[in-house]
């Protein structure tokens, strides 16, 4: 080990000094060592996504069906025409809409009271983030089980106990609003704890000192609440929000166990898979899948440009 | 602790009461619906149509319906083998990766960070269509590796940020000053960084599992028997031990065994998955 240990050094230092060939050399082999180590990850990324949305683009100049492969032939761009002429396309786009905005603010507010509650929590602190965990871990086809049968007709706890409310035999998801009330309930009681977390990190950077000096000339807890910590915590609240948004956006299990589209409940996510999968249309199915992509780029591109969300953050690059 | 308490008892007080009441409205919160699944696996079919809250006779029997049904053990078996091997996968790929990220300097490090952040956000269902027609044709439908690859591809965005993020943080100069005191590279490497790495690794472990474990959309498209569906499938697919009985009780036992293994992950992990979600998120 002692003969060892001063070769090693022998062999490092000529590399580290200023010499211009030797740190061309050892670049040149950090670079090859760093495509090596990210090749894989790139491929398969690539693999599932890139190919697979190509052939998508593809297909959709197509028509074409499964069951019926020699009846394909090219279409052009009419399948875009088929579906943006649809009712149902924009009816979906509606309701995805709705319960992308509705679910993102009311978890925007629940998350941002139990980010507070976990702040400033003394006793439990433990068991409080243990139970925050719960929703976000359990998968969600069970979550939607579980507000379903709350809610079923034949099952339901919630008519019994909201019976003064609404009748004992209301049928939840016999109308197009409740039934999307129970869908966005699902959906917030599964995702807030993500954004609770995010927004408690987001709040653990607010600098003591500013909640200090503004208790100390006599702001009162609204006041410090928007002018100083919300102001200082804008990064995680717009990240927080640009991924709960393009997930919420996305939405499909949910909507699948608990009405599978009835009542006009169909998402974009849902109606996708329905033509591609359900209908074997592979061509309008496919131009569904790429119009539904350049929706989520669309919303992606409103935060980054619009609200100038800074990705730095969020890759957790510092430089 | 007393000259506080006099210093201003009211407001401590105050403050104390809001805290606790928060925190017990943040449990009651989290845990209803899952009491209620389990209030549910514990009824009797017969039961069912009560509209109760809890069950007035407690019964095990959805539990031996669902252990005798071998749609929802194979998919049990299925669920736990795929998740854990595209976890394994998963992290392994990304730990090259992330290592890369944080440690060398490289062209098209930026390009890798915004590539696993537009797969992070895509829409997964637009795939299906596409991947459906490709799986078939290369005869990886309705196998194991038909969801493991997917779930590798999906799960490595997340893990790549959360390890990169791990890593700027571990002072790799350990491994020069290991080596300098006589370690070997591969003893440096083993002895000084591997005990600060894993704590991370572990995390990014977890939280890929919770991934592959939640997957539906990939999981009814990609399969169609007992040789590869999973258990979210599977519960979709369920009807019941009978087609007399409502299938309901039965998914809800369902349902709840495969929600013990997270909640004994979430109890057992708690503070590093929390750590690990923030992690890639949330950094100044």
């Amino acid at each position: 080990m002692t003969v060892t240990a001063p070769e090693r050094e022998a062999s490092v230092v000529p590399a580290e000094a200023p010499h211009s060939y030797g740190m061309s050399e050892r670049t040149r082999k950090e670079r090859r060592l760093g495509w090596k180590l990210t090749a894989p990850a790139v491929i398969l990324m690539l693999a599932v996504t890139g190919y697979p949305m190509v052939n998508a683009l593809y297909l959709s100049l197509f028509s074409y069906r499964l069951t019926d492969p020699s009846g394909r032939k090219f279409v052009g761009l009419a399948n875009y025409g088929v579906v943006l002429r649809d009712s149902l396309w924009w009816q979906d786009v509606v309701t995805t809409v709705i319960i992308t905005v509705v679910t993102v603010a009311i978890e925007l507010v629940i998350g941002f009271v139990f980010a507070m509650v976990m702040n400033k929590i003394i006793f439990g602190r433990r068991t409080v983030r243990t139970a925050i965990l719960l929703p976000y871990g359990i998968i969600t086809v069970v979550s939607a089980f579980a507000w379903k049968y709350a809610f079923a007709l034949d099952s339901g706890f919630v008519s019994n106990w909201l019976g003064w409310l609404v009748g004992k035999n209301y049928n939840w998801f016999g109308h197009r609003g409740s039934a999307l009330l129970v869908i966005c309930l699902e959906e917030i009681w599964k995702t807030t704890p993500f954004i609770s977390l995010l927004l408690l990190a987001g709040l653990s950077q607010v600098p003591e000192v500013l909640q200090e000096a503004a208790k100390v000339d006599g702001a009162t807890f609204m006041q410090r609440l928007w002018k100083v910590t919300i102001p200082n915590m804008k990064a995680a609240i717009m990240v927080a929000v640009l991924f709960r948004a393009l997930d919420a956006w996305r939405i499909f299990e949910s909507i699948f166990i608990m009405t599978a589209g009835a009542q006009k409940t169909e998402s974009l996510s849902f109606l996708t898979y329905r033509q591609s999968i359900t209908r074997v249309a592979l061509g309008i199915g496919s131009a569904v899948s790429v119009l539904l992509f350049v929706t989520m780029v669309i919303i992606a591109a409103i935060f980054l440009k619009g609200f100038k969300v800074d990705l730095g953050t969020v890759k957790g690059e510092r430089r | 602790m007393t000259s506080t308490a006099t210093a201003a008892p009211p407001k401590q007080r105050r403050q104390r009461t809001i805290s606790i009441g928060g925190a017990i409205l943040i449990v009651i919160y989290t845990m209803l619906p899952i009491v209620w699944i389990l209030s549910l696996s514990l009824k009797s079919p017969g039961d069912l149509t009560n509209k109760k809250f809890l069950p007035s006779h407690w019964t095990l029997g959805n539990y031996r319906t669902v252990f005798k049904t071998s749609l929802f053990t194979d998919a049990l078996r299925n669920s736990i083998g795929i998740s854990l091997i595209a976890t394994v996968i998963g992290v392994v790929v990304a730990t090259f990766a992330a290592y890369a990220i944080a440690r060398l300097d490289f062209p098209g490090k930026r390009a890798i960070l915004s590539l696993a952040l537009a797969i992070a956000i895509f829409p997964q269902v637009a795939l299906l269509g596409s991947l459906f027609s490709m799986w078939r044709a290369v005869k990886l439908y309705d196998t194991w590796p038909g969801l493991i690859i997917p779930y590798v591809s999906f799960t490595l965005p997340l893990s790549i940020w959360v390890l990169s993020a791990f890593f700027r943080e571990i002072p790799w100069e350990m491994e020069q000053a290991a080596q300098v005191d006589g370690a070997t590279a591969w003893q440096a490497f083993t002895k000084a960084i591997v005990p600060l790495a894993a704590p991370g690794v572990f995390t990014t472990a977890i939280i890929a599992f919770f991934a592959a474990w939640q997957d539906f959309a990939f999981a009814i498209t990609l399969t169609s028997t007992n040789r590869a569906r999973t258990v979210p499938a599977a519960l979709a697919f369920f009807t019941g031990a009978s087609q007399f009985q409502q299938p309901t009780t039965a998914i809800a036992a369902g349902a709840i065994v495969v929600t013990v293994p997270i909640i004994i992950l979430v109890l057992v992990f708690q503070r590093r998955i929390v750590a690990g979600l923030t992690a890639g998120a949330v950094k100044g």
